[in-house]
């Protein structure tokens, strides 16, 4: 067993270098395969990051007449937590939205003036709540709406800004969709061309297949050389897609943080680095593996 | 050692290349099954090594009876029967010794004992200097000498050659023969395929005769008689 592998695996490096021109044109295709890969992780990675942000920006603030007692606010506050389209809702007190006001203004005189000379804050207590998803906020406006609590309420900012939120939502979505789509489309692309290079490869070696089998060899045996050479592809491929990425990332994310300051390339790669290398070892090594599997069964027929 | 009991083989249902074929090899025999091109000689080889099924009859070899050998059996039923093809069927991406180690790695034998034995066979086909050059580097009768020597090197119960000579200038052919004379001698079972008459007349052993796919005559000590 432990000669068989032995030969195996000398069989396998002996074919990568001695047909090195078709190892090097299946080497490039896998490498571009997982070049793609790589790409579409990152896209989804920095998109989900940047949609998330968006998200998070979103919410609807009520704000309450200033004669409500805090209790009363408090116990809408909780009847919205209990929500099911609700992922979080903050109280905003009158004295804490007076400070946060004071705060922001701390250096216009005139607006530091105006309110002390009024005496009594003139602020409204408010909720700010965020929807799970931006397209449930017309539902929870409707709860709104009831009697009970519209009594309370003075303004939402929902009804003024409705148009944006239900665009940025829209968007969202989209956004979502068409990452799956190209991730899914991209995916099979590299798939499907990388698969057809491994053939045409073993394509090329059907003969020695043939005569391997004529002379006595186990399929195994026959079989083993070719997965070796696809485990070759697929690490060797990773290790060149992270040397060639790694500068570009390195070089091209300053550039991208001027866009938005959530797009940290660089970033990315320095926290998952090791969870990058390892999905694209698993993707190059199965589809070299896969392929190989795949494409010398036809010739181990006879 | 081999039988062949009424066999007949047809592809895709045309007519039959070989028909009612009866005959049986005993061990240390030399046959030679002679014929014109398409009268049936390689697919006889090729039902033997299990290439082919026939369509009717029964082949075995050995313990092996051909019509229901596994997948999982037939590379050790070929590791028994060293094959000499007449387009030599050599690994080219592999140079002259790997080609011939390659025959004894498929069975598992010992690193240590490949290497002797590969240079033992190399010497007795007459290239001992051959062992790292690629099989495109080699002549016809070279390559031939490489085919014999991978057929042989695993010492199995028969060597079958499969118009060994048909690409060969007659001195390389003389030398073919001879080898294939030396390892019967050896005690190896020998089935010399060929549509060449002097050779068949020089050896003067068995002799099967093919025509149409039939066997028309099975004699010891025979001659070409087409």
């Amino acid at each position: 067993m432990a000669t068989a592998l032995y030969r195996i695996i000398k069989y396998g490096l002996k074919n990568f270098w001695r047909q090195r021109l078709v190892s090097l044109a299946t080497l490039t295709v896998i490498l571009l395969a997982i070049l793609v890969f790589q790409g579409l992780l990152i896209f989804n990675s920095v998109s989900t990051t940047v949609l998330e942000k968006i998200r998070d920006k979103i919410d609807i603030s009520v704000y309450f007449k200033t004669n409500v007692a805090e209790d009363d606010i408090l116990a809408v506050k909780h009847s919205f937590e209990t929500l099911d389209e609700v992922k979080s809702v903050e109280y905003v007190s009158r004295e804490e939205a007076l400070l946060a006001f004071q705060q922001k203004h701390k250096d216009d005189t005139t607006i530091s003036k105006a309110i002390a000379e009024l005496g009594e804050n003139p602020l409204p207590a408010s909720i700010n709540i965020k929807a799970k998803d931006p397209a449930k906020y017309p539902t929870i406006v409707t709860y709104l709406s009831s009697d009970s609590i519209n009594a309370l309420v003075s303004d939402v900012s929902y009804s003024e800004n409705q148009v944006v939120i239900d665009k940025l939502a829209s968007i969202i979505d989209v956004s979502e969709k068409a990452g799956i789509i190209l991730t899914i489309v991209l995916s099979l692309v590299a798939v499907i061309v990388s698969f057809n290079t491994l053939l045409l490869a073993i394509y090329s070696n059907r003969e020695e297949i043939t005569v391997m089998r004529l002379v006595g060899a186990s399929n195994a045996f026959i079989r083993g050389p070719f997965i070796v050479e696809g485990i070759i592809y697929g690490v060797i491929a990773t290790i060149l897609t992270l040397i060639i990425s790694l500068p570009i990332a390195y070089f091209v994310s300053p550039y991208l943080r001027l866009l938005s300051p959530d797009i940290d390339i660089w970033q990315y790669f320095l926290s998952n680095g090791l969870a990058l290398f390892g999905w694209e070892l698993l993707f190059g090594v199965s589809i070299g593996v896969i392929s190989s599997l795949i494409a010398t069964r036809k010739y181990l027929k006879v | 050692m081999i039988n062949f009991q009424n066999v007949s083989k047809s592809y895709n249902g045309f007519e039959p290349t070989i028909r009612d074929i009866n005959f049986a090899v005993e061990p240390k025999e030399f046959v030679s099954i002679v014929g014109q091109s398409g009268a049936g000689k390689s697919t006889i080889i090729k039902l033997l090594i299990g290439e082919e099924r026939p369509t009717k009859g029964r082949v075995t070899f050995a313990q092996y009876d051909i019509n229901k050998i596994t997948s999982r059996d037939l590379p050790k039923l070929r590791r028994r029967i060293g094959v000499v093809f007449q387009d030599f069927k050599l690994l080219n991406t592999k140079n002259v010794h790997e080609n011939i180690a390659f025959a004894l790695e498929v069975g598992g034998k010992p690193e240590n004992e490949i290497n002797d034995l590969v240079m033992e066979v190399l010497d007795l086909v007459g290239i001992p200097g051959k062992g790292k050059s690629f099989i495109h580097q080699l002549s016809g009768g070279e390559k031939q000498r490489v085919a014999i020597a991978r057929a042989m090197v695993n010492r199995p119960d028969v060597v079958v050659a499969d118009e060994p000579t048909g690409n060969l200038d007659p001195l390389n052919t003389n030398g073919i023969l001879h080898l294939l004379k030396k390892i019967n001698e050896m005690g190896t079972t020998v089935m010399l395929a060929t549509h060449n008459k002097d050779i068949v007349n020089d050896l003067k052993r068995r002799v099967i005769t093919i025509e149409d796919g039939r066997i028309v005559r099975d004699e010891e000590n025979s001659k070409y008689h087409i």
